[in-house]
């Protein structure tokens, strides 16, 4: 039997979460920070390991839970979309624990074992094959984000972890009632099986509800993603970089592996709802960021917008557009998580999230301005960094299947570069206004060798994205042959059906 | 020639790399000699390219360098291309930054953040590179983009300014504005070719005339609405009308940066891009005729503004903005090859008409308004001869037949094509209206230009009064960076205007910036001469262009032999021109005064730009803001969150004594509940499932 990679991926930071709580801070500090590390660097391995042109299902294990009848089991495997999504993770994991090394006080091994606890549900979320695991995993997620929310997070964290809870859970029940539908007619747990399983159409419009309810809440959509922005405000830097970088992740997972392969029929009839939520997402929350005064409000709500190209793209039903929303997925966790890291090396030194009280900085922190830059164009999506190259794939896609939808999403990158160059130019940009902030010292070595690891990976995803689109290609490819068939029209493909015609003569 | 491409694209990019990132460590001058050497070295490489093919020896090259993207089939490489056309930018673009590069030695010399500056430099001039040989409309994009960020960096790079950063990111959006159209247009051409790679569109083209597409529940033309969609991105770029406003606040960028970027090199890429895409664009008339008349109705507008502004910068600004009209509607006549040429002659001209703008606001302590100016002539003369034959090659000075400026031959070149398109095969009415106006406007930018040179450098001194002068005066010696306008130049109130030196003397410019004054002066005195039937003969067109634009045979023929009138009048017109300047800036300077007590609000109108500034301000930047809260207070706050989580919780009643129960520190208690409940529900739901 192969080594259980993935079953340690899971259990050793679960191990270690519990082993943290008896230790004094120090050395919480660096129990967790090893556990991460290492988990990265079996990330890499399993990557290293990854043949895209291999089986669908690799790095598989199966445990039966009992006998007979439908029974769940400990089943795990990933695809090359999983794959990406814990590398995701465990990328970021020692960077947010570094994030907090001395911005987090009291109750530090509870932080440390929050964190683990977290990373363990979020690669269980990826690798799960069973519905039963799935489900655990994914509301168990919730849990340590909660008391990371409210327990150390600002002065009106009860609200916002109150209204993050109630919001998930709203969504999840309804999933859990669909889940218990699919697993009685279907007469199954596992996640490859029922990705198979055709389900009537009529049912199908049911289920797919149900879950829609879920993820639209965790993407988060227009118009269930005001728990958003309190949470982000309200969560401490390394909780925000978690929230945006994985968590909203689970709700462009969910669709890729639960509503499109298996309710295609659903999803195609679904399309123009999601595809109208997205597009008043983009205008709306880029129109209401552009009016924020607190920094991680601002970013929360551009990433409400960033998630719409998520929507879009998976919903085009084609190649391009599924690409796009994945590595927009890959990509907004690295940018949005770096750009809350920027908003939290200021407010570790002002204690302050309000714009007006910064200005200048590019004079006294050079080096913090120069990649604070790289990370703002990133998330407008500058070619040549990992922002364009999903923005890029995922509008191509849309226009392919609308190009009504086209035309609204892709007002998105005028808008984006209005509020985050409004960001950028107050904080860094113009005179200093404060004494306090023109104090401020540049970057110190813990906090480049937090922010640095990203940039280089920002462009690296935007130069050489063939290394991220390899992987998923073949995943990609397995999904479109399940939902082809149930694709609807695009409005503009008459014309270049004549188009080829005329191109034949 | 590959290593030689290579080299040229790349060194800038490794200069910028180094001078940016290592700037601290290396020092200033080595960071301004590893930039400045290295495009040099980008310019020497190209200029044998260019000359290879004026003599034929060479032939169109593609070097690849890396994958980019791949999904399905959409398929992007990082490659490079240089035909004819390429080399035609490739040395407009290397040679005029590597004199900017010199010349910045002498113009930034006092300018604390001097790395910064040439590293930035250098990367534009990396992504103009990368722009102008893409191979692929998204390589092209990538550069379109990059030569955005660099614009909008140096733009705000004094960014204590708020003027400076204002105009940085008002430049930014509204370029983004012109992407906007081409991305929409890049998708649409994918959507009908099934490619991006630039040379299979072309191929494609003649296939979809005549068919629809649909677009946002119309039936159009295919073609006509691709060529559109990215002509809006054209527009952006160029600062064509409508996306025009961007431009002249650009003029905040130090004064290197505006002929580099804002006149010579960036701002002419809307032109290129139609230009590389001529095939595309020549398969859809109608789109044409739009390009025609934006095109011309930018060089008026332009021209219009340009008489009455009183910053030298913005005065030139407007003249580039007019100048890009020209080229916009030789494209649109169909005469790809005239619109080339004036791009290539208006690279030198018009660099070196800032760059001795630069000089003259050097010497003059930074002070750009031309109300302070005069008399110059004898103070700086090695600038005011520049500045003169900068003039000279504007307006198109020359006798037919025997020797003119470059403006000379490429203005007429055009306004031939023009005239030819209009008669030609049953008349073309946007060529002729294209026509009529270019006249117009030649007559303005003849009459803008001359009272630039006569208010600068003519007349009596009347720098007494500037502030400028009197911080230099009375040793307020301060960083330039430091200095903050303090009245505006548009204004349109008169200022008391003091005659007198006031006892200052302006100093000639160091050789650094002279040296590149006189390269571009041989540039602006011969460009066109040396290379008009390359760029516009019948047959030497053919064989330079080489298929690489739309060289219409017939057109440049039927230009080159359009009534004598045709040919006279833009010389007639430039006359006039100089003829009106003259009389109401040297002989009778009280004039202008009593003509805009007289005509008033025409005058208001030209000082306001006409209005479009205010007119974007209350249609889109206001309602923006406006909305944006509307949707944050009362969609979010009100109603969403009301009728959502709130709502729901008031109607359990529990939410509050929830809260209560949180606060009191029952959340860890809570949070075992929870995972305790959140197992057993989905435990119970299996076993009962069974």
């Amino acid at each position: 039997m192969e080594f259980p990679i993935l079953s340690t991926m899971i259990l050793l930071p679960l191990v270690a979460g519990v082993a943290v709580l008896f230790q004094s801070a120090a050395s919480a500090r660096w129990t967790a920070l090893v556990t991460t590390l290492a988990l990265l660097g079996m990330g890499i391995a399993l990557w290293a390991g990854f043949d895209p042109d291999g089986a669908r299902w690799q790095y598989v294990e199966h445990v039966s839970l009992g006998a007979g009848g439908i029974m769940p089991a400990w089943a795990l495997g990933i695809d090359g979309i999983a794959l990406l999504l814990i590398v995701l993770s465990t990328f970021l994991m020692p960077i947010c624990i570094g994030a907090s090394w001395r911005s987090i006080e009291k109750r530090v091994p509870e932080y440390m074992s929050a964190f683990l606890l977290m990373e363990a549900l979020m690669i269980g979320v990826f690798a799960a094959q069973d519905l039963l695991l799935f489900y655990i995993f994914f509301e168990g997620g919730l849990i340590p984000m909660y008391l990371i929310i409210g327990i150390w997070g600002g002065a009106d964290r009860i609200k916002a972890a109150y209204k993050f809870f109630l919001y998930t859970l709203a969504g999840s029940v309804l999933m859990l009632i669909a889940m218990l539908y699919m697993v009685i007619s279907a007469e199954t747990t596992s996640i490859p099986e029922l990705m198979e399983a055709d389900f009537p159409a009529g049912v199908q419009w049911w289920l797919w509800l149900a879950f829609f309810a879920s993820f639209a809440v965790k993407m988060p959509m227009w118009p269930v993603h005001t728990w958003l922005p309190d949470a982000h405000v309200q969560a401490p830097t390394a909780g925000s970089v978690i929230l945006a970088g994985v968590l909203l992740k689970m709700g462009g997972y969910g669709f890729v592996r639960f509503s499109l392969p298996m309710f295609p029929d659903a999803s195609a009839e679904f399309v123009p709802l999601v595809f109208v939520l997205s597009g008043i997402a983009v205008v709306y929350t880029s129109l209401v960021a552009l009016v924020q005064k607190d920094m991680k409000k601002l970013i929360a709500y551009s990433s409400v917008a960033h998630m719409a190209f998520v929507t879009f793209g998976l919903f085009a039903f084609n190649r391009q557009g599924i690409e796009g929303a994945l590595v927009v997925m890959l990509s907004h966790g690295l940018v949005s998580g770096a750009l809350f890291l920027c908003v939290g090396v200021i407010y570790d030194r002002l204690h302050t999230r309000e714009i007006a009280r910064y200005g200048g900085l590019a004079d006294n922190m050079p080096i913090y301005a120069t990649l604070f830059l790289l990370f703002t164009m990133a998330s407008i999506g500058l070619p040549g960094t990992s922002g364009f190259v999903g923005e890029f794939l995922s509008l191509v896609g849309t226009y392919e299947m609308s190009s009504w939808a086209a035309v609204v999403a892709t007002t998105g990158i005028i808008l984006g570069a209005a509020y985050m160059l409004f960001l950028y130019w107050r904080v860094c940009y113009g005179t200093q206004r404060n004494a306090d902030a023109a104090a401020m010292p540049d970057l110190d070595m813990r906090e480049i060798w937090l922010l640095v690891p990203i940039a280089l990976v920002v462009l690296w995803m935007g130069i050489y994205p063939e290394s991220f689109l390899e992987v998923m290609r073949n995943d990609v490819g397995y999904l479109l042959e399940r939902i082809e068939h149930s694709a609807p029209q695009g409005d503009a493909h008459l014309g270049a059906a004549a188009a080829a015609e005329g191109a034949g003569e | 020639m590959q290593t030689s491409i290579i080299l040229i694209v790349f060194l800038p990019l490794l200069a910028a790399i180094v001078a940016g990132l290592g700037g601290r460590i290396i020092g200033k001058f080595a960071s301004k000699l590893v930039t400045t050497g290295a495009l040099f070295l980008s310019c020497i490489l190209s200029w044998p390219i260019f000359i290879g093919f004026l003599t034929g020896a060479e032939t169109e090259t593609v070097v690849p360098v890396l994958d980019w993207i791949r999904s399905g089939d959409m398929v992007v490489d990082w490659a490079l291309r240089v035909d004819t056309l390429t080399a035609v930018m490739l040395v407009v673009v290397t040679t005029v930054s590597s004199l900017v590069h010199l010349y910045s030695w002498g113009y930034m010399e006092e300018d604390p953040s001097q790395p910064r500056f040439f590293s930035y430099l250098s990367l534009f001039t990396f992504a103009m590179l990368m722009l102008v040989t893409a191979d692929s409309l998204v390589q092209m994009f990538f550069g379109w983009e990059g030569v955005g960020l660099a614009s909008y960096l140096l733009i705000g790079f004094w960014y204590h300014k708020p003027s400076a950063n204002a105009a940085a990111m008002k430049a930014f959006v509204v370029n983004r504005v012109g992407d906007f159209g081409f991305s929409l247009g890049i998708f649409g051409v994918f959507l009908v070719f099934g490619t991006v790679s630039i040379p299979a569109i072309l191929e494609a083209a003649p296939g979809a005339v005549g068919t629809e597409i649909g677009f946002a529940g119309m039936r159009v033309d295919t073609l006509t609405l691709l060529c559109l969609l990215l002509f809006v991105g054209a527009m952006g770029k160029s600062a064509q009308l409508g996306l025009h406003t961007w431009l002249p606040d650009a003029m905040e960028g130090p004064t290197p940066v505006s002929a580099l970027i804002h006149a010579a090199t960036m701002v002419t890429a809307g032109v290129f891009m139609v230009c590389r895409l001529s095939p595309l664009f020549d398969a859809a008339p109608g789109a044409l005729e739009v390009v025609t008349y934006v095109g011309a109705a930018t060089a008026l507008f332009a021209a219009t503004v340009g008489t009455v502004q009183n910053d030298i910068k913005r005065v030139i600004a407007y003249s580039t903005c007019s100048q890009l009209g020209y080229m916009f509607f030789a494209a649109g006549v169909g005469a790809y090859g005239a619109a080339m040429f004036h791009l290539f002659t208006h690279a030198f001209f018009k660099a070196l008409l800032f760059l001795g703008a630069g000089s003259v606001i050097h010497a003059m302590h930074h002070e750009q308004d031309m109300r302070y100016y005069g008399a110059l002539r004898k103070e700086i003369p090695l600038t005011f001869w520049a500045m003169i034959f900068g003039t000279l090659a504007i307006t198109g000075v020359g006798i037919i037949g025997i020797f003119g400026f470059a403006g000379f031959y490429s203005k007429d070149a055009i306004i031939e094509s023009a005239y030819a398109a209009a008669v030609m095969g049953g008349g073309n009415v946007s060529a002729g209206f294209a026509f009529a106006i270019a006249l117009i406007a030649a007559l303005l930018t003849s009459f803008y230009s001359w009272r630039l040179i006569f208010l600068t450098f003519y007349g009596k001194a009347r720098w007494a009064s500037s502030e400028h002068v009197q911080h230099a005066l009375h040793g307020h010696h301060e960083d330039e960076s430091e200095v903050v306008a303090d009245h505006d130049s548009a204004d349109d109130h008169p200022v008391a205007v003091r005659e007198g030196t006031g006892g200052y003397h302006p100093h000639e410019s160091p050789w650094s910036m002279l040296v590149p004054l006189g390269a571009l002066t041989i540039g602006a005195i011969f460009a066109g001469y040396a290379f008009y039937y390359p760029f516009f003969g019948t047959e030497e067109g053919a064989a330079f262009w080489a298929g690489s634009l739309v060289h219409n045979a017939e057109l440049v023929e039927a230009a080159h032999h359009v009534p004598l009138w045709v040919k006279l009048s833009p010389a007639l017109v430039m006359l006039i021109g100089l003829g009106i300047a003259y009389n109401n800036y040297i002989r009778k300077p009280k004039n202008p005064a009593k003509f805009v007590a007289m005509f008033g609000g025409l005058h208001t109108f030209l000082m306001h730009k006409w209005y479009f500034d205010e007119l974007y301000n209350l249609i889109f930047v206001k309602p923006a803001m406006w909305i944006g809260r509307i949707f944050w207070k009362r969609g979010d706050e009100q109603t969403i969150d009301r009728f959502g989580p709130h709502g729901a919780a008031t109607a359990v009643g529990w939410g509050n004594r929830l809260t209560a129960r949180l606060q009191s520190g029952y959340l860890y208690s809570y949070a075992l509940v929870m995972l305790l409940g959140l197992i057993a529900a989905a435990s119970w739901a299996y076993w009962w499932a069974r």
